[in-house]
């Protein structure tokens, strides 16, 4: 009978969170923006989403297979790097060219790092800018949305800024709701909104980073004499902000680390559109403070309970 | 005299929402008759072991002093039933490891030792010599002498004194009943080491997920006499775990920081749990040390979860027997769920400082596989000492000491909130115990170098 009791060290009851639940609800919150997408840019958007999910998931076991290590496939974190790449693309792009986009994100950027939790830079991220640097025609041809208002054109409107186009701009209020030229995921600020609403109910991602990075991209957009309300709705600043800058894997893990790379990210979006060559600087900015969280980490450590107070 | 009681506790970091499960916390405790044999091992307190007084075949009754030692840090142990003594041998603890405990046959009639008889006490000293007469433990579950503890160095200036009801782990209700079942004794013996040790002001402080036990105290304390003129007052902390841990205890009561390897002295503190405090006002009155404790029993495989008062030495076997269970228990834990510890075997006694005893069936006796880390971060908003939990695990499997000490992994005092929290389920508890220990390893190695090194010296 004694040989029977199991012996296993404390604690012994868990919270009950598992990464699949995480990434659950991450997919969930990514859900109002996918069928914003849709509704918009019709069936090709979701052709595109679809073709990436079973992409990337099965790339990632895929290679998980030749490197003898065991499956993740089961984490569902593949498959919110293959929704968060169809987001980061327009949708009239040929899925053969997205889908080089989702195996350099699972393949070279997350597994041959070590997988989940290894990778140094947003894979997602590297999916885009790998697919920019690629295809830059093809990841810059944008199409109408369904309900195009009269006089519309197919640039973004980051675009036509940058450009100078004289073509007209959307409103507030067509930007927030996603009529507007742009990547799949990126335009309805609406949908986005909702999604970040429901991963801070659950708890998913705390508001500070999110918070920070809007907060100081309006600030700097009001110092440089830009409209602060178009540079929020504009690109991809709410999508980039709510679901790509938070990965927890390559943001830091302490609140002063994720103020500091969260106000990073807004400073450089901003200087990236207005001096930059890029209409958008979103991905840029936060691959870049992505490279800097070891950095950021190693200065922003928690002060150890009682350690100051005991040099006294 | 200014006196300064805080009407709601200070702010504390991290913590984990555990769930509560006091299913017991409403039920009157039941008491165990005698068994057929306690198993009384020489070490069930922090410090040196205990010799045996007696020998194979001596009779023995309830109180008797049946072992000590010489040395300051430890506690004597007593006859916890009335019988003979039928053997002296090694006897496993909790951890695995060995001791020698005396074997106990009961003869069923709880005879009382005549050295059992009230102390006299005129003194700081008298006081001190007394306690560490009854064999008095931390019976919170840390087993530290309590002599010991309340033998305050004189360059400390203790000020306050903490009565420890906060019972943070799930399950266990042993000190909410104390508060409710003996709610005078709790205030007596509050009273009573305030007093001796002088000092100027008791908070007792209990979580308000027991609000019976609030009441109670609080009425207690209406009359003037019992709360030394309103110097003794209840606090109602937030119910969040691990409140009840000695250093977050202290911040939330008194918002001061004890110092890494600093004690609650350091901090103007002495914290004391409240089944102690009780039981140094029952001991006052009656002479009766140490021989019985109440612990919960509860649990997936219990039948019926109680309160037990049970002699000490009694083997899990009897007390699951008496209690009933549902299904063979598959893991057993002696403490909380979240910092008690597995047992081996059910043929392990019951200690002073035991105050649960957790049955859990098949589906909870297994733990989910780790998957990797993805720097989520919740151990770290989660740590109550704000360290860094998942970092200190990657130091410890790279046995990478002077990383793991420029990170106070010995800070770390293994309340298993990171590991509770964790959704990658990992072991990080385990592996910062693991760290401890090889800081531990180096520091020792270190000293020997050191005094070789002083030897050498020496020797030219």
């Amino acid at each position: 009978m004694a040989e029977k009791l199991i012996v296993s060290s404390s604690p012994h009851i868990k919270a009950g969170i598992t990464t699949r639940k995480i990434m659950l609800d991450v997919i969930i919150a990514l859900i109002p923006a996918c069928i914003a997408s849709i509704i918009y840019f019709g069936w090709q958007a979701a052709m595109l989403l679809v073709v990436s999910v079973i992409t990337c998931v099965v790339a990632e076991y895929i290679c998980r297979k030749v490197m003898k290590r065991d499956n993740t496939i089961g984490d569902l974190s593949a498959v919110v790097t293959g929704l968060l790449v169809a987001m980061n693309v327009p949708s009239s792009l040929n899925p053969f060219m997205m889908m080089l986009g989702d195996v350099a994100a699972i393949v070279v950027v997350k597994q041959m790092f070590g997988g989940i939790g290894q990778n140094f830079v947003n894979p997602a991220l590297i999916g885009r800018i790998i697919l920019m640097n690629s295809f830059p025609g093809p990841m810059s041809s944008w199409t109408m949305t369904n309900y195009a208002i009269d006089g519309a054109t197919t640039a973004t409107p980051l675009g036509i800024v940058k450009m100078g186009l004289s073509d007209p701009l959307p409103n507030y209020l067509q930007m927030f709701l996603g009529n507007r030229g742009g990547c799949l995921g990126e335009t309805c600020g609406l949908a986005l909104l909702i999604g970040f609403a429901y991963l801070l109910i659950r708890k998913v991602i705390s508001p500070v980073i999110p918070l920070c990075y809007i907060g100081t991209a309006a600030l700097m957009s009001a110092l440089l004499g830009r409209d602060v309300l178009f540079d929020i709705l504009a690109g991809g600043l709410l999508l980039g902000a709510i679901f790509m800058a938070t990965d927890y894997t390559t943001s830091p893990i302490t609140i002063k680390g994720q103020v500091i790379y969260a106000i990073g990210c807004g400073v450089l979006t901003i200087l990236i559109r207005k001096f930059g060559a890029l209409p958008e600087g979103v991905s840029y900015s936060i691959i870049i403070m992505n490279l800097l969280v070891p950095l950021i980490e190693r200065g922003t450590r928690p002060r150890t309970f009682g350690k100051e107070r005991a040099k006294k | 005299m200014e006196l300064n009681f805080p009407s709601t506790p200070f702010k504390t970091h991290g913590g984990a929402a555990v769930p509560h499960r006091k299913n017991t916390a409403q039920k009157q405790s039941v008491s165990m008759p005698a068994p057929s044999q306690v198993v009384i091992p020489m070490s069930m307190h922090v410090g040196a072991p205990c010799v045996p007084l007696v020998k194979t075949g001596d009779l023995v009754t309830v109180g008797q002093k049946i072992a000590e030692s010489p040395a300051f840090v430890s506690a004597p142990i007593h006859a916890t039933v009335s019988g003979k003594v039928s053997g002296i041998k090694k006897v496993m603890l909790p951890g695995g490891n060995y001791t020698d405990a005396i074997i106990i046959d009961s003869d069923g009639e709880m005879t009382v030792s005549p050295d059992v008889k009230p102390p006299v006490v005129n003194s700081l000293q008298d006081f001190l010599s007394a306690l560490k007469e009854s064999g008095l433990v931390g019976l919170g579950g840390a087993g530290f002498p309590a002599h010991v503890k309340l033998n305050v160095p004189k360059d400390k200036k203790v000020d306050t004194l903490i009565i420890n009801c906060a019972e943070c782990e799930p399950y266990l209700t042993p000190d909410n009943r104390e508060a409710v079942e003996n709610t005078a004794s709790v205030v007596e013996g509050a009273g009573i080491v305030k007093k001796w040790l002088g000092l100027e002001r008791c908070i007792i402080a209990i979580e308000n997920n027991k609000p019976d036990a609030i009441a109670a105290i609080k009425k207690e304390l209406e009359d003037k006499e019992k709360s030394q003129n309103d110097t003794i007052r209840v606090l109602p902390l937030r119910a969040t775990y691990p409140q009840g841990a000695e250093k977050v205890l202290i911040k939330a009561c008194t918002d001061r920081e004890v110092g890494m390897g600093k004690l609650p002295a350091d901090a103007g503190c002495i914290v004391m749990n409240i089944t102690s405090c009780a039981f140094v006002a029952d001991y006052m009155r009656t002479g009766m040390p140490l021989v019985k404790k109440r612990l919960t029993v509860d649990g997936s495989a219990i039948k019926e979860p109680m309160n037990v008062v049970v002699p000490i030495g009694t083997k899990i076997s009897d007390v699951i027997a008496f209690v009933g269970t549902k299904t063979e228990p598959r893991k057993i834990l002696m403490g909380g769920p979240m910092m008690g510890m597995a047992v081996p075997s059910m043929e392990v006694p019951i200690l002073k400082q035991n105050n649960g005893l957790l049955c859990f069936d098949e589906k909870d006796a297994h733990m989910l596989e780790p998957t990797a880390c993805i720097r989520c971060g919740r151990c770290v908003m989660g740590c109550p000492m704000n360290l860094m939990p998942a970092r200190l695990e990657t130091f410890s499997k790279a046995k990478d000491v002077d990383q793991l000490i420029e990170f106070d992994v010995m800070n770390c005092m293994e309340c298993g909130t990171c590991a509770f929290n964790c959704p990658a389920h990992r072991p990080l508890v385990q592996a910062i115990r693991l760290g401890k220990g090889l800081v531990r390893a180096k520091q020792a190695a270190d000293k020997a170098k050191a005094q070789k090194a002083k030897e050498a010296e020496g020797n030219k």
